[in-house]
Formats: structure tokens, C-alpha cells, sequence
């Protein structure tokens, strides 16, 4: 399986490159993909984030040529795709409900991209043989796949997907359908499997959690438009809009105005990190960087909620003017709800947002 | 696409509109004027009159009997409900010449009824309502027991613990998600009656007669071709007319109901109310559909010299009473089955590539739910392709003669001809049983197969076929059933020392003799037996819900 990484010509910078791609559908409205670029280097893991109908689906299906773009280009190995049917691009697409092919035993279904291909039958019983035993489902070739629970489906799917060596090998919410002790457990499975194979990987999702596990660079869309790129640290700690803020789950957004090391906020003065240019911006301030202090000091609030979140408890405070704020606290130090408390801001987990931005 | 399409073109439309055109013109000069002749003629009112009526009594009597049938069929669980549900299908697939001669044999002069109480109805309009309701008792209990059997029940129960009460329950709930159905059922059966020809044409008599039957008459007896032509035209309009309506319904069957599995739903019966209507229904089914029948077969052993098989044994020598049969009646058996083979293959070619192309991806709707004008076009072909179950089959087969008979196709002495006709009554049925099937299959499961690098001709083989082969079987067998029973066109075109076993029944009951007779009781249940076979096969194979018949 780790033998195709030949040592041939030297292979273009990048395995995928998309340029400009627009899709739509229907005569009018806002499109699908929005003039979209993206590069996958080879053995990358890059993972597409974003809500439903943001066109996550629909840029894998354009890549895989089931979707055709309206306008834009798909390059693999530097090649343009125009034109080239499905069937002949050499990519893997995982389905996000699997479609396993039901009248086929799990064997039968590994092994029919290999039989497209027209390999031999000892070649295609030693690889499936080989990837079930790689997805941890050993000697499960002639079980029905209507018996195989959602998990196993998963594997099985996965198995499938891999077995004829795909150059580049496409995720559609790959694990959207589990519970989440098994999601956790096999994203970490899945990101060991793919490093050892030396796999290039896009895989799209709408869980922030299994973006940030899985891959080595994420990719943000909105509405059809690529809104942020970055390693999931970068995102994590810099979203660059709003959207993306919100998107992750931070909602202590606001409007703000700096002047020198602070901004002037309906909260308040907060603090801003150095170098921040002056003048009117969008706002963000993690829980993690909003501390709690007693009433008299800080910004004076309310616990309007709190939520018990395993590791730590997230507070809901309402200050006497301006939005709710969101604060996380250690189990030890939650006040109750209806407490008075005091809020302060540390700069560190200040973040200005991107103006450009709705 | 192109295929089915020019086998349409040629094989149905330019016959019918040659013919029609013949009728209306003369020279080149259009006669519309026959119009007003022929619409006013009273005999013409009177057999347009009574083909509306008797459609619409012969439906309301069939839904008014079948409807607790399909009741009983989708809620009961009773021991021999699969062996039952074979049977009751079985009267749909027979040709109409053998229920016009079962009838006849019951009802009929020196029938059952006649020997026992001197009771005869062949000469009432009755004889042919009955025949009707045998004949369609099965689409009834198909279609609407068919959902009846996978509606939750649960949803009744809901609107029980609202409070609503049982009957307010049924038909509040129940009712509404099957009114479509029986609306759809209602049509197909006023369909089927309205150009109802070899059972009127047996048990009217001289006195009662259908548009088709009529068509026939002008055609075959007076050679009056314009009368003809109007008439087909008429009949053309109102088949027109019911098809639309039951396009319409079908549509309107496809809004989103809860399912489940029939199995799940059917409970064994408890109560003095449901053993009366679980009994009631098998004594219906044993009266009017197995009876008729059996006493069918009872006629055919039923020699001059006590029971035996006398009428089987003269059926291998073409010596019968009159010397006027050039060939053995039994070796229309063979013909049938020869022509039954060819035209289901023909069926299956054309229906099948139909179906295939009416469930091609890009004609789906599109996201924004609009329906591309190439996709409207189609879905108009999807209705035509159920024409040829409502137009006149005798101008199709006079149409066949007059059309096919000269160069570049001329098919008159060419053996295909009978199977070409059959084949346009089986196509239909094809494209019935399998559109639903494919439909139903997951896109994505072609889109997985290609991106596994399968070619589209792969997919198609991979994915579509294996799911589809069950469905493929079962319109095999319908196609091959009603082609066995076409008789309307195949009495025109087949050759006569060629006739198929429909055309020797009918030859041999238009004549005199009890040897005849004999012989026509005795050619019927060979036919009966080939057709209930075929079913039975089928039945096996059969799953709740893979077609719409």
C-alpha cells in the first residue's frame, strides 16, 4: 500500500489545486462555490469546516467530477480535470451514509474498486485482507453488510475507499453518523492510519472538534467563499471574523473603538494586544480570557446561567449595560446564578476581528 | 430513449394514425363532416352510452367488493394469505376470452347456473359486470391493499389517544392517505372496462356492445372505416382523459407517507366483526373468482360420454367437427408460446430501456425545483408509454395490416408481427413494475460505484442491475402473461393457420357443436394453467411493493 510513493519526475508543489471554482444552481442566486481556490500539497491532511450549506459537499463532488463547475478549474498532479469523467480521475470519495452496495458481502464491496481496475483475485484478496485487518475488522469478508453496525459500516466504507490506492482520498462527514466515544476514538485512528500510508486527505465536516483532531490544515468556508485557512491552532486562537468566531462557538463579540493599548467597548475599556491599529473594529474576547474578580472591582454583573461542562463550568454574566458575556471558571470558583460578580479582561485572549465581515 | 421512442413511433403511432387517416379521408380531402354523422347516429349514442355506464357500474361494484378484500388482505394475518394473494391475481393476467368462456360456462346456455335452477345471465348486462369484477378484483386489492398493508398503524392509534373514535379514527387518518390509491385503482379498473373487448364481445351477445367491440364490428364485419376511425378517435379522447387523471392521482400517491413493512402491520383477527369480514372475503373470492374458474374446467372434461378427456385427446388433430381449421387447435399452444417468448423479449428491450431513461440523473429535479423542459418532455413520454393499454387493440391490429404491408417494412407475412403487437400491451407493464424499483435506487450508490472507477456502463451493471433483476423477473412475467392473452390485435394479424391459443377459444366458441364447445372449455384452462403458472413463478419472487400492479 506504501509502495506507490514513487521516486520518479518531481512532482508538482501541489496534488490538488482548485482555481476560481464557481458553482450554481438554478439560474439565479447566491452560488454554491464562490470562485473558490484551494491547494492540497501532497500527504496533507486538510479538513473543511463549515455549516450546512456552506458547499462543503459541493466542492468534493466537483473535485471527484460528479458536480460540474460552472466557471474555474480542478488540477490534480498538475493535470486539468476538464472533461475527465468520474470513473477516471483516480480519487477516493468516502460518502457521508457510507453507500455500502447492500447486495454485496463486505469483501465484495472492498474489493470492487480493485475489480474495476481489473486486478487479479489473489492481489484483491491479499489487499482487502490486508485493510480489514488495517481498519480493525480481521476476517469480516463474508459478512452481509446489512449486519454490520454504524461503525463497522464506517470502517468497511473507509477500507473501501482506500483499497485502489486513490492519489487523493476525499472525506464527506466521515464520522457525522457515530456516537461521540467512538467518533473521538477514530478520528485519533484515522489521523495515525493516514500518516502512516502517507495518504493526501480532504475531508470536509461541519464538527469544529473533528476538524481540529483530524487535520494538519483547516480551511473555514462560508456561504460558498473560503473565510478563513490556517493550522488548527492559528484558527483557534485568531479567528479572522466574526463568522468564524461565532462559528467556533465564541459569542463575546462586540463592537469596539481603539485608542492606543485599549478599546472602548459597551463593556467597558478592554485591553487590546500590542500593535493593534486605532479606530472602530469587531471585537472578540475568549471565556478563557475573561476573569472573574469581586463586585466592587471589575466590570459589575449578574451569573444570569451556568452550565456544568465537564472540566470546567461556563458562566452566562449579564453586566449592567451591553451584551451577555461568556465566561469559563474553574469547578472550584463557579458562583451561583444570581451572584454578583465583578468581570475583567486579560489582552492575551483578545482577538480583533476582521471589519470586512457580516 | 431512442429506441423505445422510434419503436413507438412505428409500431403504434403511424398505425393507429394511418388508419385513423384512412377513415377520415377521402382522397385528400379531410372529412370531418363524418364527425357529426357518426356522433349523432343513435345506435352510436347508445353504445357510447352504455360503454360509460357499464365502466362506471363495473368499478363501483369492484371497489364496493374489493375494498374489504384489500382490507382484509393488508390488516389480517391468516394460514395460506401468500398461496390466497397468488390466486386472487391470477383472474388479471388471464386472456379475456377464457373469463368471456368461464362466464359463459357458468352463466351461460347449458351452464351451471342453467343445469342447476335454470338461471341464465349471458344475456344480461350482469353476466359482464361480474366478468368485470372477477377480471380487476386484483388491481383493487393490489393497489390499495398494497398501501393499506404499510400504513402505520400507529398513526390511527394517535388519533385514538386524541380521542377521536375508531370509525373517526379511519377516516380521518386512514382514509385521506388512501383515497389517492383508490382513486388511482378506481381509474386503472374505469380503464380496463371502458375498452373492455373480448368479454363483452362473449357475453353480449348482439345486444350489449362496447366502443371497442364496435371499432371491431365497423372494421371486421362492415368494413365501414371512417365509422371506425371516429370512434377511435372518441375512445382515444377518453382514454386520454383517464390517463391524465390517473397521472395526476399517481402524483399525488408519491406525497410523503409513513411506511413500514407489511409484515409488522398484518395481526391475526380477533372478534366476531373481523372473522365475519375475513370469511366474508374468502366467500367472495371462492364464489366469484374461483368458481367461474373451476367450473371452466369442470366443461372441459365434462365429454358427451361422462367425464374424460375427450375434448383434450381431439384437441391434437385438425380434424375437428368442420374441416374449416387448417391446423391442430393444440398447436396454437405452441404459436402462443413462441410469440409469448418473442414479444416478452421485445417488451423487455423497449419497457426496460424506458424505464431506464425516464430515471436518468440529470432529468431529476434540480436543487432549485424546477423542472428542465427535456424532463417535462419525458415525463409526457412516461404517460404515453401507457397509451397502448387504452387504445383500441383491434385498430392497432388493423392499423398493423394496412401500415407494415409494403416496403421498406413489410412485415405481413413475417412471423414478427404478432409478437410486435403484443409487445406495445406488455411494454406498459414493463415500465410500471420497474420504474418504482429504479427509482428508488440511492443515487449515490452509482456516484460511489464511479468513483471507484467504475464506467458508466459498469455502474449499470454493478449497481442498477443486481437491484433491479427481482423487478426485471416479475415484469418478465407480466409482459409473457398478457401477451399469452392479447387478443384484440392478434385476432387481426395473426395468420390463420398460425392462431394463438385466444384466436383458436374465439374461433372455436363462434361456432356451433358441443365438440367445439368441448374443445374451446378445454384450450381455456390450458391457457388458464400456462398463465396461473407464470404468476405463481412470479409470486415467488414478488416483494410487497415493486410495482404499482
Amino acid at each position: 500500500m506504501t509502495a506507490r510513493h514513487g521516486t520518479t519526475a518531481p512532482r508538482p508543489p501541489q496534488l490538488l489545486r482548485l482555481g476560481g471554482v464557481t458553482v450554481r444552481f438554478g439560474a439565479s442566486g447566491r452560488p454554491a462555490l464562490d470562485a473558490v481556490d484551494l491547494d492540497v500539497a501532497a500527504h496533507e491532511i486538510v479538513c473543511v469546516l463549515g455549516p450546512s450549506g456552506s458547499g462543503k459537499s459541493t466542492l468534493l463532488r466537483v473535485v471527484a467530477g460528479l458536480q460540474q463547475a460552472d466557471a474555474g478549474q480542478v488540477l490534480l498532479e498538475g493535470r486539468n480535470q476538464a472533461g475527465v469523467p468520474t470513473h477516471r480521475r483516480g480519487v477516493g470519495l468516502m460518502f457521508q451514509d457510507h453507500q455500502l452496495f447492500p447486495q454485496r458481502d463486505v469483501a465484495g464491496n472492498v474489493a470492487f474498486g480493485l475489480r474495476m481496475r481489473g486486478s487479479s483475485r489473489t492481489h484483491q484478496e491479499r489487499t482487502v485482507a490486508g485493510l480489514l485487518d488495517l481498519v480493525g475488522l480481521p476476517g469480516a469478508q463474508r459478512r452481509a453488510v446489512a449486519s454490520l453496525s454504524g461503525g463497522e459500516q464506517q470502517r468497511v466504507a473507509l477500507a473501501r475507499a482506500l483499497a485502489p490506492s486513490p492519489r487523493l482520498l476525499m472525506l464527506d462527514e466521515p464520522l457525522g453518523q457515530l456516537d461521540r466515544g467512538l467518533r473521538e476514538r477514530l478520528v485519533v485512528e484515522l489521523r495515525r492510519l493516514f500518516h502512516e500510508l502517507g495518504t493526501t486527505v480532504l475531508a470536509v465536516t461541519h464538527d469544529q472538534g473533528e476538524a481540529f483532531a483530524l487535520a494538519d490544515r483547516v480551511v473555514v468556508m462560508q456561504d460558498g467563499r473560503i473565510a478563513q485557512t490556517g493550522t488548527p491552532l492559528e484558527v483557534w486562537q485568531r479567528p479572522a471574523t466574526e463568522f468564524v468566531a461565532r462559528f467556533l462557538g465564541f459569542d463575546n463579540v462586540v463592537e469596539a473603538t481603539v485608542q492606543g493599548e485599549a478599546a472602548a467597548t459597551p463593556w467597558g475599556k478592554v485591553p487590546v494586544p500590542d500593535g493593534t491599529p486605532d479606530g472602530p473594529c469587531r471585537l472578540l474576547v475568549r471565556p478563557a480570557g475573561v476573569r472573574l474578580t469581586s463586585a466592587a472591582e471589575g466590570l459589575p454583573a449578574t451569573v444570569a446561567a451556568r452550565t456544568f461542562r465537564g472540566t470546567h463550568v461556563a458562566l452566562l454574566l449579564q453586566p449592567a449595560g451591553g451584551p451577555q458575556v461568556e465566561a469559563a471558571c474553574a469547578l472550584r470558583d463557579a458562583p451561583e446564578t444570581g451572584e454578583r460578580v465583578g468581570i475583567a479582561f486579560a489582552a492575551p485572549d483578545v482577538v480583533v476581528l476582521d471589519a470586512a465581515d457580516g | 430513449m431512442a429506441v423505445p421512442f422510434a419503436f413507438f413511433a412505428l409500431f403504434f403511432a403511424y398505425p393507429v394514425v394511418a388508419i385513423v387517416g384512412r377513415g377520415l379521408k377521402n382522397g385528400a380531402q379531410w372529412q370531418l363532416g363524418r364527425f357529426g354523422d357518426v356522433v349523432t347516429d343513435p345506435d352510436v349514442v347508445h353504445v357510447l352510452w352504455f360503454t360509460v355506464w357499464q365502466a362506471a357500474a363495473s368499478t363501483g361494484l369492484t371497489l364496493l367488493i374489493a375494498l374489504p378484500g384489500a382490507y382484509a388482505f393488508a390488516r389480517f394475518d391468516f394460514p395460506g394469505k401468500q398461496l390466497l394473494r397468488a390466486v386472487v391475481a391470477v383472474p388479471f393476467v388471464l386472456p379475456t376470452v377464457v373469463v368471456g368462456s368461464a362466464f359463459l360456462a357458468l352463466l351461460g346456455r347449458g351452464g351451471l347456473l342453467d343445469d342447476l335452477w335454470g338461471i341464465r345471465l349471458d344475456t344480461s348486462v350482469w353476466a359482464i359486470l361480474l366478468a368485470h369484477v372477477f377480471f380487476n378484483y386484483a388491481v383493487v386489492v393490489r393497489t390499495v391493499g398494497g398501501l393499506w398493508g404499510q400504513l402505520d398503524p400507529r398513526q390511527e392509534e394517535a388519533a385514538r389517544v386524541l380521542g377521536a373514535g375508531r370509525f373517526a379514527a379511519w377516516r380521518r387518518v386512514t382514509l385521506p392517505a388512501l383515497a389517492p390509491a383508490v382513486a388511482a385503482a378506481a381509474l386503472m379498473v374505469f380503464l380496463f372496462t371502458f375498452t373492455s373487448f373480448g368479454v363483452v364481445q362473449i357475453l353480449g351477445g348482439p345486444t350489449f356492445s362496447t366502443l371497442e367491440v364496435e371499432i371491431y364490428r365497423q372494421t371486421a364485419d362492415f368494413l365501414d372505416l371512417p365509422t371506425a376511425a371516429v370512434l377511435t378517435l372518441i375512445q382515444f379522447a377518453a382514454v386520454l382523459g383517464v390517463l391524465a387523471l390517473h397521472a395526476w392521482t399517481v402524483r399525488r400517491r408519491e406525497s410523503a407517507l409513513r411506511l413500514v413493512d407489511a409484515a409488522r402491520t398484518a395481526r391475526r383477527p380477533h372478534g366476531r366483526g373481523q372473522w365475519a369480514l375475513l370469511w366474508g372475503t374468502l366467500l367472495v373470492i371462492a364464489v366469484l373468482l374461483i368458481a367461474p374458474l373451476a367450473v371452466l374446467v369442470e366443461r372441459s372434461f365434462a365429454g358427451p360420454d361422462g367425464y374424460g378427456t375427450v375434448f383434450y385427446a381431439s384437441l391434437r388433430s385438425a380434424a375437428t367437427a368442420d374441416s374449416t381449421f387448417a391446423v391442430a387447435p393444440l398447436d396454437a399452444l405452441w404459436n402462443s408460446l413462441a410469440y409469448g417468448a418473442a414479444a416478452t423479449a421485445i417488451a423487455l428491450v423497449v419497457g426496460g430501456l424506458a424505464a431506464a431513461a425516464l430515471t436518468l440523473p440529470r432529468l431529476r429535479r434540480g436543487r432549485s425545483g424546477r423542472i428542465p423542459l427535456v424532463s417535462r418532455l419525458v415525463r409526457g413520454f412516461d404517460a404515453l408509454l401507457m397509451l397502448p393499454l387504452g387504445v383500441s387493440a383491434v385498430t392497432v391490429g388493423f392499423g398493423f395490416l394496412i401500415t407494415l404491408d409494403r416496403p421498406p417494412l413489410d412485415l405481413r407475412a413475417s412471423w414478427w408481427l404478432v409478437p410486435l403487437a403484443q409487445a406495445l400491451v406488455g411494454v406498459p407493464f414493463v415500465v410500471r413494475t420497474m420504474l418504482p424499483v429504479l427509482r428508488a435506487v440511492d443515487g449515490r450508490l452509482r456516484e460511489a460505484a464511479a468513483v471507484l472507477g467504475a464506467s458508466p456502463w459498469r455502474v449499470w451493471r454493478e449497481v442498477d442491475l443486481p437491484l433491479v433483476r427481482r423487478a426485471l423477473l416479475i415484469a418478465a412475467g407480466f409482459a409473457f402473461a398478457v401477451s399469452l392473452g392479447e387478443f384484440g390485435a392478434t385476432v387481426f394479424i395473426a395468420r390463420p393457420d398460425q392462431p394463438t391459443l385466444p384466436v383458436a377459444v374465439a374461433r372455436l366458441l363462434g361456432r356451433a357443436g358441443e365438440l367445439n364447445y368441448g374443445q374451446a372449455m378445454a384450450l381455456s384452462t390450458i391457457l388458464m394453467v400456462v398463465c396461473a403458472g407464470a404468476l405463481l413463478l412470479l409470486e415467488r419472487a414478488r416483494t410487497d411493493h415493486s410495482g404499482e400492479f
